[in-house]
């Protein structure tokens, strides 16, 4: 069986969007969960959080950015073309329940998974307040969704091309600071960024909880790659998560694991970009 | 008595830097003089040993008359998968430990003959679609493409009921394509017994995670029974400091990069897997032996295998300690981990053991180890697989109202594999725990037996 891709473009340079048409799983699908996908014979297993999905029209919605091989492939694909495996909905859902303020952090490639989440708890009546971020103007993804399902929302740049000139976290620990009366943060994005924002709500004692993305292989819980240490216990985040209380993730340990294969994916990349885009070794 | 005709099998140089079969096999010759070995007892003792109760001396005679496609059918009448049982049935505990020959001398070798009919049908690529019973109006749905789901698919399609069998990778067979590799079982030969299944008219369901997809209960709703054979896939590590390394594995984890996801073939495959120089794998099963025959093959300058007892406690069948001495690796016996040290970068460099020694069995019938005081050591590591067992998924019984299960997470059945569920069945490692490809064949056979039983009930 193939999954087709309904629509593919580029968002921003080098993030994409990809609408994959898989019925069942749309139809099970909830926020905070995610998809495996393999490109062909080949290829690898890579996760991705689903960042919409749409039970009557039988899609989901992924966006990747251009890191590696696999998704530099995946950036080369359009309409019409097929991907060979396509599995999920993977994970536990975002636990959705009826709270004071809801703060919504999104950095990068996060912005996009944290957008159902933020819709949920807009559907249900919490209060959400979003922060969203990039490295720069240009990058930055998904502004009017956000807008949508956020009762304000705050913009970041790196360089300050647009909103506040710096980082998320800022305008979060003013959030903090004011008077707001906050009572959960979810957040997603670079692990670096998902650490600092667990540095900045501990002091406030605010339940946190991030989303993160391991290595994986199968994500059913059979490999055991996805490893993660929370509360100084061995969690796996493909059946144990992804979202755990950010206050106790061993960021350092998750940060060292992702870069396991460094070498090998700066070589498959090489050779990628050698057969591919023309060599300049 | 002739003696027992040998299998040729790659010589151990050679294979040290292949993925390629290593046992390769009878000819035409020496399977017919093996099957004319057989002394064709009236009252055969060898039946009883096979989980699945192939009438052995009738296949042999068949292969001794040079009937090779009547033994097929005679093997396939009980055995969906005889060209896989051929390769990884531990018949020296089963068939050919009882057979008769085998008091004075070496008993026929059932195993090798079994795997000789089963290739000589697969080169003949025609496989003769066996007479399925009437279609009946009935729908079973066979969760996970094991060998026990993929016996119990065949059973009930052959039985002409309506046959889903729903697998969560990407490929069909289970612990037969991600755990067991090329070289003692070649995928090609999963996948041509595979297709044999699909050609009885089961539909196989790929990409689809029962439990997350659909639960049991929302297939019980379409369908009439429920087969769980998913087996035994949790990887159970062994709660020492350091585990969580870059460069630790867990058997399950380092096999699934490298079968199912061919990482030994890494840039040509995009899954990489870490290949070390020097290589520990802690364990003493066939899992282990696997996982350290791979990373020889993947290269490694030393690989050791680390095992708390001894030998004689070793639960890897002979054949595949044998073979993994032949190519090279070490033996580590009466040793424990106690410890995996790493660098600030968290790259595993060290493991550290503790001597043990043999004292008074357990309730297991095997010596408990016991540690000696003060012989830590080090060794000096850069792959360590960790390869002590596995235990049953959770998810199913998560997400399965009334499904009971045992302490260790296996799913409580009877003997004819009815679970604590009305139409729910079960068997393989799920029921049993981590076990063999036989038995979960067996219990696949019998939970298709009692399902029908169940299907065809006052009418």
């Amino acid at each position: 069986m193939q999954f087709k891709i309904l629509e593919k473009f580029q968002i921003v340079p080098t993030i994409h969007q990809m609408i994959i048409d898989a019925p069942k799983i749309a139809k099970k699908a909830k926020a905070g969960q995610f998809i495996i996908l393999k490109i062909d014979e080949t290829g690898e297993r890579i996760p991705l959080t689903i960042a919409d999905f749409d039970s009557e029209k039988g899609t989901i919605t992924t966006i990747f950015m251009e890191v590696g091989k696999t998704t530099k492939h995946l950036s080369t694909l359009n309409a019409g073309d097929s991907l060979q495996d396509f599995v999920g909905p993977l994970g536990n859902p975002s636990k959705i329940e009826p709270s004071d303020t809801v703060v919504c952090v999104g950095g990068g490639v996060g912005v996009a998974p944290i957008y159902p989440i933020a819709r949920a708890h807009k559907a249900i009546g919490n209060k959400v307040i979003s922060i969203i971020g990039a490295r720069s103007a240009e990058l930055l993804l998904w502004e009017d969704k956000m807008q949508e399902v956020s009762d304000e929302l705050y913009i970041t740049t790196d360089d300050g091309t647009k909103g506040h000139h710096g980082f998320v976290t800022d305008v979060l620990k003013k959030l903090l600071e004011g008077d707001e009366p906050i009572s959960l943060v979810v957040s997603i994005g670079p692990a670096i960024m998902m650490r600092t924002v667990a540095g900045v709500t501990h002091p406030f004692g605010v339940k946190t909880i991030v989303s993160l993305n391991s290595i994986m292989v199968d994500g059913t819980g059979m490999c055991g790659a996805c490893r993660v240490l929370v509360g100084n216990e061995t969690k796996f985040a493909c059946v144990d998560g992804p979202e755990f209380n950010a206050h106790e993730v061993d960021f350092t340990l998750l940060m060292n694991r992702l870069m396991m294969y460094r070498d090998e994916e700066q070589q498959a990349l090489e050779n990628y970009k050698c057969d591919n885009e023309g060599c300049q070794c | 008595m002739l003696e027992r005709n040998d299998m040729p099998r790659q010589d151990p140089d050679k294979r040290r830097s292949n993925f390629g079969e290593v046992a390769l096999g009878y000819s035409h010759e020496q399977a017919l003089a093996e099957a004319s070995r057989c002394i064709q007892c009236k009252k055969p003792s060898c039946v009883a040993g096979c989980p699945v109760g192939i009438d052995i001396p009738a296949f042999i005679q068949y292969m001794a008359d040079d009937n090779m496609d009547a033994a097929i059918r005679e093997l396939k009448s009980m055995n969906a998968l005889p060209a896989i049982c051929g390769r990884v049935c531990p018949q020296e505990t089963q068939c050919e430990e009882i057979c008769v020959l085998g008091n004075k001398g070496e008993p026929v070798a059932i195993g090798r003959l079994e795997r000789y009919a089963a290739d000589h049908e697969q080169d003949k690529i025609e496989t003769e679609a066996v007479a399925s019973a009437k279609a009946t109006d009935k729908k079973v749905a066979v969760v996970g493409s094991g060998p026990a789901g993929l016996t119990a698919a065949a059973e009930l399609a052959k039985m002409g009921h309506g046959v889903t069998l729903f697998e969560a990778l990407h490929k069909a067979g289970g612990v037969l394509v991600y755990g067991i590799p090329e070289f003692r079982l070649p995928k090609s030969i999963v996948q041509s017994e595979v297709e044999y299944v699909e050609s009885l008219g089961v539909d196989l369901q790929l990409n689809n995670v029962v439990g997350k997809l659909d639960t049991v209960d929302e297939l019980l709703e379409e369908y009439d029974a429920v087969f769980l054979g998913t087996g035994a896939g949790l990887p159970v590590f062994m709660g020492i400091d350091g585990e969580n390394l870059s460069g630790v594995y867990s058997a399950n984890e380092f096999l699934t990069r490298v079968n199912l996801m061919k990482a030994y073939q890494f840039p040509g495959y995009d899954t990489p897997v870490k290949r070390g120089q020097r290589v520990v794998v802690v364990g003493g099963g066939n899992v282990a032996m696997d996982s350290a025959r791979c990373a020889v093959r993947l290269g490694a300058e030393e690989v050791t295998i680390v095992y708390r007892r001894g030998e004689d406690e070793m639960p890897a069948r002979n054949e595949e300690i044998e073979n993994a001495q032949e190519e090279g690796v070490k033996f580590k016996l009466l040793s424990n981990p106690t410890r995996i040290l790493g660098d600030e970068s968290n790259w595993v460099t060290q493991l550290e053991c503790l001597n043990m020694e043999l004292c008074e069995p357990d309730e297991s019938g095997r010596c408990r180890p016991v540690p000696l005081e003060g012989s830590q050591h080090l060794m000096d590591v850069n792959v360590v697989i960790i390869a002590i067992g596995t235990s049953p998924n959770p998810l199913i019984p998560m997400t399965t109202k009334g499904l009971e299960t045992s302490k260790w997470g296996t799913i409580i059945a009877d003997e004819d594999g009815l679970s604590s569920k009305e139409g729910v069945y079960g068997g393989g490692d799920v029921v049993t725990g981590a076990a063999t490809v036989i038995s979960a064949m067996g219990a696949g056979k019998t939970a298709a037996k009692a399902i029908n039983k169940y299907l065809k009930r006052d009418k």
